[in-house]
């Protein structure tokens, strides 16, 4: 194969490069310019709580009673959020917990009480608060669990909610939801307490705990489970070139969460398979079998056939 | 007296890649077929790509949410980054059925597949920073692959100023620089010859 890198010492012909790339630039450009005029792009607004709030105000009551009981998604999702759980594991390697709480996120304060804090509120409401800052974490834990299972119970009807001990959080869900309805959430999710933000962990997290962005993502037929990764919303081509890594979510193991150890670590595993698969590809022609391939199978005589034809260069054996 | 480091330099780049190799204006009689277009079809989209992005840079990412003008900006870096992928996809398989890495091509392919490999984590980036719905949505999901192996703690796709450095400034030097490789050493070692083929035209194998 040495002769390989040697320089072409056969026929050789004009060929003209810079000609070349400006008809192909010119040719992709008339490409784009035809599908951006003929097609546009996509670009649906951003779901927002206050749209959360007004069109399904039950369910977001519901996720901010399991922000202060702790049970919601992103209060009990572990690394890197909090130490609510190990997170995933590839057999023995706990990456996800080895690296450890880098964004803090402490669902009670930083989605409920700070932002309700931020705001000019009637004196039931402040009254709320206050029981609930100068209460023992034992009996603030008692009440919101204790009114967390009983929406569960009544099916997340609020109405339907039986009476019990609850303490303040009725009142401070309900302000919770009145706030998110008038828009004043999404603004105080979005300044954090100060004046330049570029983060948005943490709005996407809350957002992300109820059954709103879920809903709608279902109805762009953007789940995960159906090829979603690799769609976009509308009728336009979506990341088309991830679909090797939306494939492994669409069978078994991957596809069932209960399936144990895989299954239920789907998401780690599969970055582990695309991470080796994409060392794969880069390191192909290293890799015995694979990297014979292309002699085995002679696509390069459909490639390269007028050469063979010129030279009578005769097929494989 | 040693010899001065510019003049190495120099010296090394005339021996590796003299100007007549960088512009040739002959090639092997073999290159003639449609898979070869590929290659700079994808540099044209990617050049596309990159001349949209640096408008759509200089007005905000929040801009083409309510300019036509911003829109259409928007689409054609859309619509660029597709036919980049298909391209680039066409172009890496044929380079793979021609054996390409052949004849000390190796770093040749290597650069090609980490640049593709960076031109998707570059592309996700872009998604992540569209500031709509989709944004959002692939923002939720996609965090959790990247948490689940320990990424997500430093690469934090949530953090939509982190997403958006890197996707028009880090992603784009690194995919840039691969690029301008990749061609250099295509320029270098010159066309991969035909599998099978002789070094020269009276059939005789050096």
């Amino acid at each position: 194969m040495q002769f390989d890198a040697q320089p072409w010492r056969g026929k050789t012909k004009r060929y003209d490069i810079i000609k070349e790339g400006v008809i192909a630039l010119v040719i992709v450009a008339i490409l784009v310019l035809g599908c951006s005029l003929l097609f546009g792009s996509p670009d649906e607004k951003s779901l927002t709580f206050k749209g959360w709030a007004a069109s399904n105000s039950e369910n977001f009551y519901a996720t901010a009673v399991q922000e202060l009981a702790g049970t919601s998604g992103t209060a009990t999702y572990g690394p890197p959020y909090n130490k609510a759980s190990d997170g995933l594991n590839i057999g023995p390697l706990w990456l996800q917990k080895w690296a450890g709480v880098t964004r803090p996120i402490d669902t009670v304060n930083d989605f409920v009480i700070t932002p309700l804090s931020t705001q000019v509120l009637s004196p039931p409401i402040v009254a709320a608060l206050q029981t609930w800052n100068s209460a023992p974490d034992s009996v603030k834990s008692a009440w919101a669990s204790n009114y967390d299972n009983a929406i569960t119970k009544a099916e997340g009807k609020i109405a339907a909610v039986s009476a019990g001990d609850y303490g303040p959080v009725p009142v401070l869900a309900q302000s919770l939801t009145e706030m998110a309805r008038s828009g004043a959430l999404d603004a105080a999710l979005l300044s954090q307490g100060g004046f330049f933000q570029t983060d948005n962990t943490k709005q996407i997290l809350f957002f992300g705990d109820g059954s709103y962005l879920d809903d709608a993502g279902t109805a762009a037929n953007l789940q995960g489970g159906t090829w979603g990764m690799m769609n976009e919303t509308g009728r336009y081509p979506g990341q088309a070139w991830l679909w090797l890594y939306s494939f492994w979510y669409q069978i078994p193991p991957f596809n069932n969460e209960e399936s144990k150890p895989i299954g239920a670590n789907a998401d780690a595993y599969i970055m582990a398979i695309m991470g080796l698969l994409s060392f794969g590809l880069i390191l192909m022609p290293l890799i015995p079998g694979i990297r014979s391939l292309p002699m085995r199978i002679p696509i390069h005589r459909q490639i390269w056939r007028d050469y063979y034809r010129s030279e009578a260069i005769p097929r494989r054996k | 007296m040693s010899e001065m480091w510019t003049a190495r330099v120099r010296k090394a780049w005339q021996k590796n890649l003299p100007i007549e190799k960088l512009l040739p204006d002959d090639q092997p009689a073999y290159v003639a077929s449609w898979i070869y277009v590929f290659g700079v079809l994808t540099l044209s989209a990617l050049a596309v790509i990159i001349g949209s992005g640096i408008v759509l840079a200089f007005e905000g990412p929040a801009w083409y949410h309510t300019s036509s003008t911003g829109k259409f900006l928007n689409s054609i870096h859309f619509w660029s980054v597709q036919l980049f992928f298909v391209f680039m996809v066409i172009h890496l398989w044929g380079k793979f059925w021609m054996a390409a890495w052949r004849g000390r091509r190796l770093m040749t392919w290597i650069t090609g597949a980490v640049a593709f490999v960076t031109s998707i984590a570059t592309a996700f980036t872009g998604y992540l920073v569209q500031t709509n719905f989709d944004s959002q949505w692939i923002t939720f999901e996609a965090k959790d692959g990247f948490n689940s192996v320990g990424v997500g703690a430093w690469f934090t796709v949530t953090n939509l100023g982190q997403m958006l450095l890197l996707h028009v400034a880090f992603l784009p030097l690194i995919l840039g620089v691969l690029t301008i490789i990749h061609v250099l050493m295509v320029r270098k070692r010159g066309v991969v010859p035909p599998i099978d083929a002789p070094a020269d035209s009276d059939g005789v194998k050096l």
